[in-house]
């Protein structure tokens, strides 16, 4: 059975996990380990008078270190590497953070000491022992009050917590097609805050080799090379040959492992200052206070169309939460990632967007899977429902009448869409929920005294995060290509070393597959290395759905290269030419014959070198760094139905179908996978979740039992289908398919639900609450009767 | 400290304990058998889950004192020498897993909710007994599956 590219090959990494023999950075066991507990701020806002210590050295504790001795020490301030300029021209307003608080804190949770002890609960009895005199100050949580004047300021930096005011696109032109437009559709929309919420919580195990002034960190990361170049280059806390990162087996991260936290920082600062081996472990109640949280927009948005009901205009006005510091990648989520698709899935001749940012007395907020796209996404997919509601027409009708037909194209958001095909995903999303039928089914549920419902959502979302020319134009600090090498074993086993990292994509598997597809060998004769930059050489890491378009086509690059010497070789030991050999099945063949080596023989004699084409050196490892040509653009239509219980408010999901084109799919079963679980993560910011602060800053849903998870009963079976187009932009034709699912989701539940109730104001989480509200504002509760 | 004798995956162990000390973390901690997890602290998540004398149990909700003179099995000892118990392969066939922190708890408490249904497991079931159980990867969809396919195959 073929173990190539679409084949539905099982995961080969899946052995360890199902044995208990994964290993996690907490399964980390140092010789002369300590361990590390916080000291956080209970407080939103205050200044810090002092710190008293003695308690807690006093009842044992190894150290407790604060951020005036980390400054001391010469340890940088953690930043935002991707710059914004303000439409007026002027520079992001960055405010400093450092690892430590030196003089105030700034949110619940805010880390102001470490302490150190020789086990887990001494280190945390002794964190509490750490007296913190604290003058609090007014704080403030909401995005819009934050700019108010007069409200608390929380950066020097950052006049009126404003960190950046920015614009895309052309606001005359935009105002103008207002101007001239037949129907104007308005809406306040509200993208609630969520938090990542990864099983495995983050940890982090430091160690400091005086001898050798060498440092190894274990970390959850999703990009453990780009967390030691800001580490080194950074923060300052060793040269990057004294730096080795491991990100071992990593218990996912959707966007809140990309970051470097304070904590990493810390603790290879105090594995220095003990000279001991320190790890910390998050709980998850420290997850929700300080892991970077998502989303957290709150748009004013319009649609215009034209009287034949071709849209004219898109206009928004957002403003940012990004809480109390920016995080790494905090400037680039509601800008680049987010008003560059507000074309969506149509023709929209003059877009404007402008985006301000603020500080609040929050966590730092980023990129959470989607980052930027599921926000664009929903105001887009909500507006063109509601417009289609207002204007009276069928709102898939609404949608076909707008879409992009032809490719390339270009919109007026930077954005050139390179391949797509929207109709044919729309058209296999309608049969697939049977939207004929829909009318049948709802005077079903209506004969049973309940409401149903169905909502659509057509997305398109850019993934790879590259070419690094363009972003950097854009502002992004480092380069985001990729880098691959292929290293082929003297007996014909082959290691791939990737600077891409698996948290559960299922990379020791799809990338096995592309040798497989190849060199025709079982994906068991090949091992994939990753997240350790030891053995990698670099790469920039796991996000924006780049694993695959970025990830992989550099290791085409570097098999291209193993397999022309390959083939040099081969040509040379059966006297052929060259461009006469062919590799499958395992075999290395001279086409038209009968004379054939083995891919091991050829293999060995690259090694043993007796026998070698004249001037070629020995050995069979190449290597290779891809910058692509283009973002890439996954699309589809998602359809979701509902059912609502009029008496409770209850939103009861049926049916979800998932559409998509993700251009070449090396193994369905695992785009699957990863379909369903955004799927699962946009119907829980649809329905369940959100984070909530109360006015003074206090976390109200730091722990399971306040903020909702969706379980296994608040999620129906999906129904996923693929339309394929081929992204030109990489070897492969790969589109990236590891956010969609969270993308394109919420804004067809919300339809549903809308569609149900007949009441187009509800805003995420649909709680029963929020939804028994609108119906009883609607006074659909009595049609359903 | 308080010592306590109890059987581990077929073996018996022993070992000094702080009264405050969790079974998960003399699991983990002391045996050094770190496949089960720590997702959350308020027996939410059910990373932990564990068999004690035959039951699904959050060994995160539980003193290790508490588990003196038990039988416990942890995911390293479902598996019959080499050959994986019905669960665990059925979670690998059906793709139940992505990251796999979640797993071990899943396939405990799977394995525990087919014991006690037998073969007539159904998805609403499941779905309704996973309640106690987290992931954040799979959507369910692929779990559900994974538990109902080892329902059949074990029944």
């Amino acid at each position: 059975m073929s173990e190539g590219i679409g084949a539905r090959v099982l995961r080969k990494e899946d052995k360890r996990f199902i044995s208990g023999k994964g290993k996690y950075t907490d399964d980390v066991i140092e010789i002369n380990q300590a361990y590390a507990a916080f000291v956080r701020s209970p407080h939103a806002h205050a200044k810090i008078n002092g710190i008293n210590k003695q308690a807690a050295l006093d009842a044992g504790a190894v150290a407790v270190l604060d951020g005036k001795e980390l400054t001391g020490d010469g340890i940088g301030n953690i930043i935002c590497g991707w710059m914004i300029h303000s439409k007026d021209g002027s520079p992001m307003n960055m405010g400093a953070w450092s690892a430590l608080a030196t003089e105030y804190v700034r949110y619940v949770g805010d880390a102001v000491a470490i302490v150190i002890a020789d086990s887990q609960a001494a280190a945390r009895d002794a964190a509490e022992m750490v007296e913190v005199d604290y003058n609090v100050l007014p704080a403030v949580i909401k995005a819009d009050k934050a700019l108010e004047d007069g409200s608390p300021q929380l950066h020097p930096e950052a006049k009126n917590n404003l960190i950046f005011d920015w614009e895309i696109g052309d606001a005359a032109a935009t105002d103008a097609a207002f101007a001239d437009a037949a129907h104007i559709v308005e809406m306040d929309i509200t993208n609630n805050r969520l938090s990542p919420n990864p099983m495995e919580p983050r940890s982090a195990v430091a160690t400091y080799d005086a001898s050798e002034e060498h440092y190894t960190l274990y970390t959850t990361s999703q990009n453990p090379h780009v967390a030691r170049l800001v580490l080194s280059a950074f923060y300052q806390v060793a040269p990057e040959h004294k730096l080795r990162v491991i990100a071992p087996d990593v218990g996912g991260g959707f966007g809140s492992k990309i970051y470097i936290y304070p904590e990493e920082i810390a603790c290879l600062w105090a594995s220095m200052k003990t000279n001991r081996s320190v790890k910390w472990t998050s709980d998850r109640t420290e997850a929700f206070l300080t892991d970077a949280h998502g989303r957290d927009h709150i748009t004013n948005a319009k649609m215009a169309f034209d009287a034949n009901h071709k849209l004219v205009g898109v206009k928004v006005d957002t403003i940012a939460n990004l809480g109390a510091y920016m995080s790494l990648f905090s400037s680039a989520t509601p800008t680049y990632l987010y008003a560059t698709l507000l074309s969506g899935q149509y023709n929209v001749p003059n877009i404007h967007g402008n985006v301000r940012a603020v500080y609040t007395n929050t966590v730092p907020v980023d990129a959470y899977r989607g980052a930027g796209r599921p926000e664009a996404t929903y105001l887009l997919e909500r507006m063109m429902e509601t417009s289609a509601r207002e204007l009276g027409v069928d709102p898939i009708e609404l949608r076909r009448k707008n879409f992009v037909q032809e490719f390339p194209h270009q919109t007026p958001v930077i954005m050139c869409y390179d391949a797509g095909n929207f109709e044919a995903h729309l058209d296999g999303a309608l049969e697939a929920i049977d939207y004929k039928g829909f009318e049948a089914r709802r005077a079903e549920s209506a004969s049973r005294g309940k409401l149903r419902g169905i909502g659509t959502s057509c997305y398109i979302e850019a993934c790879g995060i590259a070419p690094s020319a363009a972003v950097g134009s854009l502002g992004a600090g480092v380069g985001l290509w990729e880098s691959g090498e292929i290293r082929v074993n003297p007996v014909g086993t082959v290691e791939i070393l990737t600077g891409s990292h698996s948290h559960g994509q299922g990379h020791e598997t799809t990338f096995a597959q592309l040798v497989s597809e190849r060199f025709g060998l079982p994906t068991d004769n090949v091992q994939v290395i990753h997240g350790d930059t030891d053995k990698v050489q670099f790469g920039m890491g796991t996000y924006g759905s780049r694993s695959g378009a970025v990830g992989m086509s550099a290791l085409v690059k570097a098999l291209d290269k193993v397999e022309d010497k390959a083939k040099k070789i081969a040509a040379h030991l059966l006297e052929a030419s060259d461009s006469d050999i062919v590799i499958e099945g395992g075999e290395v063949k001279v086409a038209g014959t009968d004379k054939k080596l083995g891919w091991h023989e050829v293999c060995l004699a690259a090694y043993t070198g007796h026998n070698l084409p004249e001037g070629m050196s020995p050995g069979l490892k190449e290597d290779a760094f891809y910058d692509p040509t283009n973002f890439t653009f996954p699309s589809g239509t998602y359809i979701c139905e509902v059912e609502v219980d009029p008496e409770t408010g209850k939103t009861d999901v049926l049916a979800f179908v998932a559409a998509d084109d993700f251009g070449t799919i090396i193994n369905p079963m695992i785009v699957e996978g990863q379909v369903h679980g955004g799927l699962a993560q946009g119907i829980g910011q649809a329905l369940l979740e959100e984070v909530v602060y109360d006015d003074d800053g206090q976390l109200l849903t730091a722990s399971y039992m306040d903020y909702c998870m969706p379980r296994a009963d608040d999620v129906p079976n999906y129904q996923v289908s693929h339309y394929k187009t081929e992204c030109p932009g990489n070897p492969l034709g790969m589109k990236g398919c590891g956010e969609a699912g969270a993308i394109g989701s919420p804004p067809a539940v919300i339809n549903a639900i809308t569609n149900a109730i007949g009441n187009n104001n509800l805003s995420m989480p649909a709680s029963p609450q929020k939804v028994w509200a609108a119906i009883q504002a609607s006074g659909s509760k009595q049609a359903a009767e | 400290m308080t010592v306590i004798n109890l059987t581990v995956n077929g073996s018996e162990v022993s070992g000094e304990v702080d009264d405050r000390t969790l079974l998960v973390q003399f699991i983990r901690d002391q045996l050094r058998l770190t496949g089960t997890h720590v997702g959350c602290d308020t027996s939410q998540c059910g990373a932990c889950v564990v068999h004690v004398d035959g039951k699904a149990m959050k060994s995160c909700t539980m003193l290790a004192v508490q588990a003196d003179g038990s039988d416990v099995t942890t995911i390293e000892g479902l598996a019959d020498g080499a050959e994986l118990h019905p669960v665990q392969k059925a979670f690998r066939e059906n793709h139940g897993l992505q990251c796999g922190f979640c797993t071990p708890g899943m396939i405990m408490a799977a394995t525990d909710m087919i014991n006690r249904h037998g073969k007539d497991l159904d998805e609403e079931t499941i779905r309704e007994e996973l309640e106690g159980n987290i992931c954040r990867c799979t959507g369910y969809h692929n779990i559900v599956k994974s538990i109902a396919a080892a329902a059949k195959e074990m029944g």
